[in-house]
């Protein structure tokens, strides 16, 4: 949180905004209340087990832990904050920010020293001396006092970047970051490099098997900051925003091209699990088009998004499975129509009771809806069919390959995934800028007047429903091939809870948000054993800070489409730079 | 010639209120009409029943010669109803072209297959659904406007494209709810002039609630008054404004009598209520 | 000039399946009744047994579902985070009850046993305040004047929020409720089987929806809710402090729901990170069902809720020849919630939400 606050632009230290007339103890009272609020924080990092479940992966190796980063940045987020609240003069803005980086610190010591004289881990899991050793950085009780002094430096170089000159400012934050990142994917860029002879050396210098070596943290921080001086000096972006139209038009398909490559060469080049990351991305972005039209368009909140993926993945299951339960043994393709088609009808049998009801009933029957498929796919009562938990197992690839061959393995599941989500992503396309696209978000926008002016309700937010479901079917579908069996415990509520944070995140209506947020949500976690575990937590900050700040979403659809196209070009002159309002405005 | 709209003995109440009380009214096609009153006087209400935006209690409304009492609102637009807002209603997040495609929505039959497929047909249809677009663009003055989000006009355009909209349906009766309210005399002016162009030009029959009594004398053929939901005049603008009841109600009976005697001075004076 | 046919046929289409739907769940409800009263498989002893065991889950369900109806009544929101606000209250509990049986008073006989589930109810009920208050301040508040999907959206990020980090904190597993022995024990009456933990629960449910009925009707801050939930702005014009009002509601209702959580793991001996999920959403559906915003509504639709839950299955599907009728008691649950929601979302008792309607 304190990190989302800290990227806001309000800006750098005002002076007149702090110059206040009390010097005295009010002046110091925010530092004291961010310095407690930091204390909290740091104290549910550790608890709720971020602090020492992240902490054997590295950052950079043999240095830097992630659990050590994740309570250093809340000290670095503290400082900063507290350093623009402390009272006036760069000296005192440091002073500030190492108290309350200090403050924070000291309920770790309090943790330490209390876990020392009781055993608390009758109440609290993670309240182990394993998590001990890690906030005193290997020193145990003895050392209780360093959380003190690490937060407070951390604090300190916190408040130090608030106290930069802006010039300065930018580069450090991104030299951070930047390290933040290339370090949390060393792995995934290392893999492909030590396959090569070329780049295997250059690869075992500047990565361990996990995060970077201290050379690779300094390559990171220089290349970064070298290439952003670099870009600002050649003003490379600038020619760029003033290329003409014509020769903008003419940039697009070489770009698109070479996309479409690294797109198509991305899990072949990292490995098998990887390309089974992809493909389950993939499969998202792809569910995530479909749920779009019924949530991003139309406005409708569906929590039961599962219930068709149900029946799509059952469908397909049973049509072609080669066990038990199969009851035709279908080629893939004949049977994917067929799943699309009932997914649709069954989004219609849903559909027709539930959509007379106002929006945030909606959300709750389709979240009942839901769990009530969930129940009924495990259950007794369908077991002769379906197979209760244990399901429809023997589902053949779609394509017959021999073992060796390079489509054998989820490869071909991306592929076919990926394919279907270029046509989700075409149809999602032509259908928002249809007459029907511009209804569902007419109905989105306010219900009474879309009706008002002509729009069938019903009929209109069936059809979005409808068509959700069906992408939703055929999302099922490929799952099933991809796993090879559809068990029940597939079918669950995550599902739903998945596809609808990655619009809600991403952007509602948005195709960029679409893609980015499956990537970010499900990629991510996929990714990371560790951040599989909080992924549902971090889901939660995410919505509610995405409502709070940004509810139009990360990517909303609005900038996209004024890039994309101009409905009404009769004046050069258009003022159009409009800027992304929030919705629901109305 | 038969009259556009009859509504007779309309009641609408709201638990004990009520609202609107046996109200018979009908509307002459190519007419231009008030509905005026004080405040709670039930004329918006009246508005949402014929519109369907309100179940009637008792009574009936004919549209054409149609009962249109108990349909939905999205039939009743498609026989040729289409309304504004007292607070305006536009789709805030929409362009202001995009609301005027909206509002073409029930003249236009493009099925989901269809834009998908993107045929000859669709393209067409949307071709000339955008060409109407801007040209509704033009008649409110807002050419080269048509990007902006209508959250982003300045009100008096917003009021404008409101109107718009509800003529990019093709109207035959268009209600008009306090179109002026908020503007300034010059651009009441503005606003009365464009809705007699509506008539003469488009032929439409137009309704309209009002408080400015400077538009409502000026552009009404017709005006009838509501008090407490019943109606309490009707008739010429002229007749209007010398009727006493129709004073009594807006200003009270003291102050009416005031009024009486400066008569001499009439329009304009009510619209000290809005 | 006219309304076009095949809209009409559509409409009518639609009419016909939504009676078809409502006439074949009655059809169930009333064949698998006659089917299994008639079969004679089970005799009156197991009937009230299952009314019982209804009256004491139904009993929890209506303290939360109170909570829920007062939030949607004052903010016409749906908390969807109260379900987790009641299983944090049944970890509070739960670290209460390790707490009092370290120290030997829990099982320390009757009335040391009374008292130790007090102060364990009252341990929950603090902590579930306290979280409640958190979440309002963060995930609430800044949303108040948003358009409806906002907050609820919201609402579930914090519901996720909370699972998850009594998740993390405790550890996925399951925790088993220290056993208070008395409670197993029966009541020592002749006509009906009952245990004292049945009797406690419903008891203390009772207690506690007196206490918020008084609290609502004579109180001056109960007033002010009462107010609010008519009409915010007119309430503000005459000095009643609305966020106060708002933040008394969140309170009082989080306190329930944590005693609930205690009540509810007492009787069913476990919880674990995502025992709050069906619990809240049934007390939800028992808020619809006695009319969303209606205090005494949801009281009734808790108690309703708990006895279709207990004999349902049984009742409605033994007879049809169903199958594991009872691993569907959680689907009758929920059918229960998705009907209301379509067909009487007004709720039996009528909504108590004023006006208000754009």
């Amino acid at each position: 949180m304190s990190q989302l606050q800290a990227e806001t632009p309000s800006g750098h230290r005002v002076a007149p905004e702090t110059a206040r007339p009390s010097v005295g103890d009010a002046g110091w009272r925010p530092v004291l209340k961010l310095g407690l609020l930091g204390g909290a924080i740091a104290l549910y990092l550790c608890l709720t087990g971020i602090v020492p479940i992240f902490n054997p992966r590295a950052l950079i190796a043999g240095l830097i832990s992630l659990g050590e980063v994740a309570l250093l940045t809340t000290g670095l987020g503290v400082g900063y904050l507290a350093a623009r609240r402390a009272p006036d003069g760069p000296r005192r803005a440091l002073l500030g920010a190492t108290i309350a980086g200090a403050v924070a610190g000291a309920f770790l010591t309090a943790l330490v020293l209390l876990g020392a004289a009781v055993d608390l881990r009758g109440i609290a899991l993670h309240a182990s001396p394993a998590t001990y050793e890690i906030l005193t950085f290997g020193f145990g009780i003895p050392g209780s006092w360093i959380p003190i002094v690490a937060l407070g430096l951390a604090a300190a170089l916190g408040g130090a970047i608030q106290v930069l000159p802006p010039r300065l400012q930018r580069p450090v934050t991104t030299g951070l970051m930047a390290l933040l990142v290339v370090g949390l994917f060393a792995g995934i860029i290392r893999t492909p490099m030590l396959a090569s002879p070329l780049t295997d050396q250059l690869g075992r210098l500047l990565f361990a098997s996990e995060g970077l070596t201290l050379v690779g943290a300094i390559v990171t921080v220089v290349v970064v900051l070298g290439g952003q001086w670099l870009n600002r000096r050649l003003a490379v972006r600038r020619r760029g925003r003033e290329l003409p139209q014509a020769q903008r038009r003419r940039l697009t398909l070489p770009v698109a091209l070479i996309g479409l490559l690294f797109v198509l060469w991305l899990p072949q080049g990292v490995g098998s699990f990887f390309a089974q990351v992809v493909a389950v991305v993939t499969l998202y972005v792809l569910m995530a088009f479909g749920l779009n039209i019924t949530l991003g368009l139309a406005g409708l909140l569906d929590l039961g998004f599962v219930a068709f993926f149900a029946v799509g993945a059952y469908t397909v299951g049973l049509l072609t499975s080669t066990g038990e339960y199969g009851i035709a043994q279908w080629p893939f393709w004949a049977a994917v129509p067929v799943a699309v088609v009932l997914a649709m009808l069954f989004g219609a049998f849903l559909g027709l009771p539930i959509l007379g009801i106002r929006g945030d009933y909606l959300a709750i029957a389709t979240l009942g809806f839901g769990e009530i498929i969930r129940i009924l796919a495990g259950s007794d009562l369908l077991k002769p069919w379906l197979g209760g938990p244990r399901g429809v197992t023997s589902i053949p690839k779609p394509i017959e390959v021999t073992p060796d061959s390079f489509l054998a393995g989820p490869l071909q599941i991306y592929y076919i995934a990926l394919a279907a989500a270029v046509v989700v992503a075409f149809v999602a396309i032509r259908l928002r800028d249809s007459r029907l696209g511009r209804a569902w978000i007419a109905i989105r926008e306010d219900e009474d007047v879309a009706e008002a002016m002509g729009v069938n309700l019903v009929q209109t937010k069936l059809l979005a429903y409808m068509l959700g479901a069906a992408f939703a079917g055929l999302g099922g579908a490929i799952f099933s091939t991809l796993l090879g069996a559809i068990i029940s415990s597939s079918v669950n509520l995550f599902v739903s809870i998945n596809v609808a944070a990655i619009i809600i995140v991403g952007g509602m209506g948005s195709i960029p948000g679409v893609v980015g947020g499956s990537i970010f949500l499900i990629g991510i976690p996929e990714l990371f054993r560790e951040f599989s575990e909080y992924r549902f937590l971090f889901y939660g900050v995410a919505l509610i800070a995405m409502m709070i700040y940004r509810p139009e979403g990360i990517w909303p659809s609005r900038i996209a489409r004024r890039e994309l196209h101009t409905t009404d070009a009769l004046e050069p002159g258009d003022p159009t730079a409009v800027p992304a309002t929030e919705m629901g405005k109305a | 010639m038969a009259p556009l709209l009859v509504a007779e003995h309309v009641t609408k109440r709201f638990g004990g209120l009520l609202a609107v009380n046996k109200l018979d009214f009908t509307l002459e096609q190519g007419s231009i009409c008030s509905v005026i009153g004080p405040n709670g006087a039930g004329k918006t209400t009246f508005f949402n029943c014929i519109a369907g935006f309100y179940r009637i209690d008792e009574g009936s409304i004919e549209f054409g010669g149609l009962p249109i009492q108990g349909l939905r609102r999205d039939e009743i637009s498609h026989l040729g109803i289409a309304r504004t807002y007292q607070n305006i209603r536009l789709f805030a997040n929409m362009t202001a072209m995009e609301n005027l495609l909206v509002g073409q929505h029930q003249n236009l039959r493009s099925t989901w297959i269809g834009a998908v497929l993107g045929t000859r047909s669709v393209r067409e249809e949307e071709r000339l659904a955008h060409e109407e677009a801007r040209r509704l663009l033009r008649f409110i003055g807002l050419q080269g406007r048509g990007d902006t989000l209508a959250s982003n006009l300045p009100y008096g355009d917003q009021r404008r494209l409101e109107v718009a909209r509800a003529l990019a349906a093709k109207p035959k009766l268009l209600l008009l709810d306090e179109p002026t309210a908020g503007m300034n005399p010059a651009e009441q002016g503005e606003m009365t002039a464009f809705v007699r162009k509506l008539r003469d030009d488009l032929g439409i029959t137009i309704l309209l609630i009002e408080h400015a009594m400077r538009v409502v004398m000026g552009i009404s053929e017709r005006i009838t008054v509501l008090d407490y939901g019943e109606k309490i005049a009707e008739g010429p603008p002229e007749e209007i404004q010398r009727n006493a009841r129709v004073i009594e109600a807006y200003l009270g009976r003291e102050q009416a009598a005031a009024v009486a005697r400066e008569a001499s001075n009439p329009p304009g004076s009510l619209s000290a209520e809005a | 000039m006219q309304v076009r046919l095949a809209d009409r046929l559509t409409d009518l289409a639609i009419a016909a399946f939504l009676w078809a739907f409502r006439l074949s769940v009655v059809a169930i409800v009333v064949v698998g009744s006659f089917l299994t009263l008639t079969s004679g498989k089970y005799n009156v002893d197991t009937w009230t047994g299952l009314v019982i065991t209804g009256l004491a889950t139904g009993s929890v369900y209506a303290l939360v579902a109170l909570g829920y109806t007062m939030v949607y009544g004052i903010l016409r929101m749906i908390n969807f985070a109260h379900g987790e606000v009641f299983m944090v209250g049944g970890f509070a509990g739960y670290f209460a009850a390790v707490g009092l049986s370290s120290l030997g008073v829990l099982n320390a006989g009757p009335l040391a046993s009374l008292l130790s589930i007090l102060v364990m109810m009252v341990v929950a009920g603090a902590f579930s305040t306290l979280i409640a208050l958190l979440v309002e301040r963060v995930a609430y508040r800044p949303l108040r004047n948003a358009p409806r999907l906002i907050p609820l959206i919201s609402a579930i990020g914090a519901s996720f929020f909370l699972q998850y980090s009594v998740k993390g904190w405790a550890g996925p597993g399951v925790y088993a409720y220290p056993d208070v022995g008395v409670l197993n024990e029966l009541v020592p009456i002749d006509f009906v089987r009952i245990q004292w933990k049945q009797v406690l629960v419903v008891t203390a449910a009772l207690v506690m929806m007196a206490g918020l009925y008084v609290f609502v009707m004579r109180t001056k801050i109960g007033t002010a809710i009462r107010a609010v939930s008519e009409d915010k702005a007119t309430a503000a014009l005459m000095g009643i402090d609305v966020n106060r009002a708002i933040v008394t509601t969140f309170a009082v209702g989080a306190a329930m729901a944590g005693a609930a959580g205690v009540l509810f793991a007492l009787m069913f001996r476990q919880i674990n990170f995502f025992s709050g999920f069906e619990p809240g959403l049934k007390a939800f559906t028992a808020a619809v069902l006695g009319g969303i915003g209606n205090v005494p509504g949801a009281m009734l639709g808790g108690l309703f809720l708990g006895q279709v839950e207990a004999v349902g299955p049984t009742l409605f599907l033994d007879g049809l020849g169903v199958p594991g009728a009872s691993g569907l008691a959680k689907a009758i649950a929920f059918t229960m919630l998705v009907l209301i929601l379509v067909f009487r979302p007004s709720g039996l008792l009528g909504e108590r939400i004023s006006g208000q309607r754009a």
